[in-house]
């Protein structure tokens, strides 16, 4: 789409999750914040609900992922499987190449 | 790679309080209820409301107004006052209805309903 | 789904207030709110009274058994299986079920995966096709805990993973909804669709519990 914003990630890439603390209406989760993962799915584009929450369009659509986590990687204190994970769906401009500094 | 320092407790004021995933909690009670009536009506109001063409809400308004709610509010309110409550925020903030005809509507519903005295 | 009464008196972190039970005989402030909102609504036009018996009515209908037709249908139809997995909101329709706007995902258990929901910032669940979601699905307890000792949660419900299953925790935070196809039990491979639809469960779908041939 010309005036969309363009996917900056593939399924397989790892990804980190920004490091980044604002007020506002955040759907990334706290616990994920900092945290590198692996792109599971391209889930398409979405207005951005940062924006939708104060009845504004959010557009251009933000590119959706899927990013799953090792477990052990979120919790230092994790008690189940070293091959335990957990999936959660990350706005692109929440997200940064695993090289990244 | 994780640290884990003094950044990673519940007491993190950049941890807002709604976002509440790896927390320390208790056991998880299997409860249900069956929903009121009037419950039913505020899911009611919160789907037709934002399926409208054009939506008179967004489920991301109601989200935000919930999340603004403070700690001891969001913890003893249920999910469907802090629905109705946030339904009611989001309109007032849209224009849809003033806080006078709310107060106003209040009043009137609540001497139509409550018993005499 | 339970008549239980037993009100959400989960045992509260140190800094928690523990949760009011709704009280239907009296009218509570949020209550009032409720009425007047909608009598406004319908005053200024934007609804009518029928809108919103529809609505309730409509989300009345709703209940796990539509979630259990597609899981017994896919435990049959290995074709539809696959577009289930592609595609959940269009597998729905399939069985005519009137999803709306619901973008459904499925997650398939199998015998090395476990998969379980959650939503952790607030209590996404896809209701367009289960209907509304239990109590505790809701709670600080489960939304908590669950990403973090999902084994442990799973217990409390009675739900033992084997150590060498994988287990999977979806945290539905943006438009997607999951929904757990459970594995199919031992022993049911005689059962019709309609008799295998009745033995999947609303919390075999939201992966806190598996199914057992009884």
């Amino acid at each position: 789409m010309a005036d969309g914003i363009a996917f900056l990630f593939n399924v397989g890439d790892r990804v980190r999750v920004r490091s980044a603390f604002p007020i506002g209406h955040v759907r990334t989760p706290y616990y994920v914040r900092g945290k590198y993962g692996m792109v599971e799915r391209v889930c398409g584009a979405f207005p951005n609900p940062e924006e939708l929450a104060y009845a504004r369009r959010g557009l251009p659509a933000q590119p959706l992922y899927r990013v799953r986590f090792l477990q052990c990687e979120v919790w230092p204190d994790y008690a189940g499987q070293p091959f335990d994970v957990l999936e959660v769906d990350i706005y692109q401009h929440w997200l940064e190449a695993e090289d990244v500094q | 790679m994780a640290r884990y320092n003094v950044f990673m407790t519940a007491q993190d004021p950049r941890r807002s309080h709604h976002d509440m995933g790896g927390l320390s909690a208790g056991p998880v009670e299997p409860t249900e209820h069956d929903y009121a009536l009037w419950e039913k009506r505020v899911d009611a109001l919160m789907v037709l409301l934002s399926n409208r063409q054009p939506p008179l809400l967004s489920v991301d308004e109601l989200r935000r107004n919930i999340e603004s709610l403070g700690p001891e509010s969001y913890d003893s309110m249920t999910y469907y006052e802090r629905w109705v409550f946030a339904i009611t925020q989001t309109l007032v903030q849209r224009g849809v209805i003033t806080v006078d005809e709310l107060g106003r509507k209040i009043e009137a519903v609540r001497a139509r309903e409550e018993p005499h005295g | 789904m339970s008549d239980d009464h037993d009100h959400a008196q989960d045992h509260p972190h140190i800094h928690r207030s523990p949760p009011r039970p709704d009280q239907d005989d009296t009218l509570t402030y949020y209550r009032a709110m409720e009425a007047a909102v909608r009598e406004l609504l319908i005053e200024k036009k934007i609804l009518t009274a029928a809108d919103v018996r529809r609505q309730v009515e409509s989300m009345d209908g709703r209940n796990p058994s539509g979630g259990a037709r597609m899981v017994a249908r896919a435990w049959r139809d290995p074709e539809y299986r696959r577009r289930m997995l592609s595609d959940g909101s269009q597998a729905a329709r399939e069985v005519g079920l009137d999803v709306g706007p619901l973008k459904l995902v499925v997650v398939e258990n199998t015998p090395s995966v476990h998969n379980v929901i959650v939503c952790t910032l607030c209590s996404c669940y896809p209701r367009m096709l289960l209907g509304l979601p239990p109590d505790w699905y809701k709670s600080r307890n489960y939304r908590s805990r669950v990403v973090r000792e999902p084994r442990a949660v799973l217990g409390e419900f009675g739900t033992e993973i084997p150590s060498d299953v994988q287990i999977r925790v979806h945290d539905s935070t943006a438009d997607m909804r999951y929904l757990v196809l459970p594995r199919r039990p031992e022993g049911t491979d005689a059962l019709s669709e309609a008799d295998l639809a009745k033995l999947v469960t609303r919390d075999s779908m939201i992966g806190v519990a598996v199914i057992d041939q009884n």
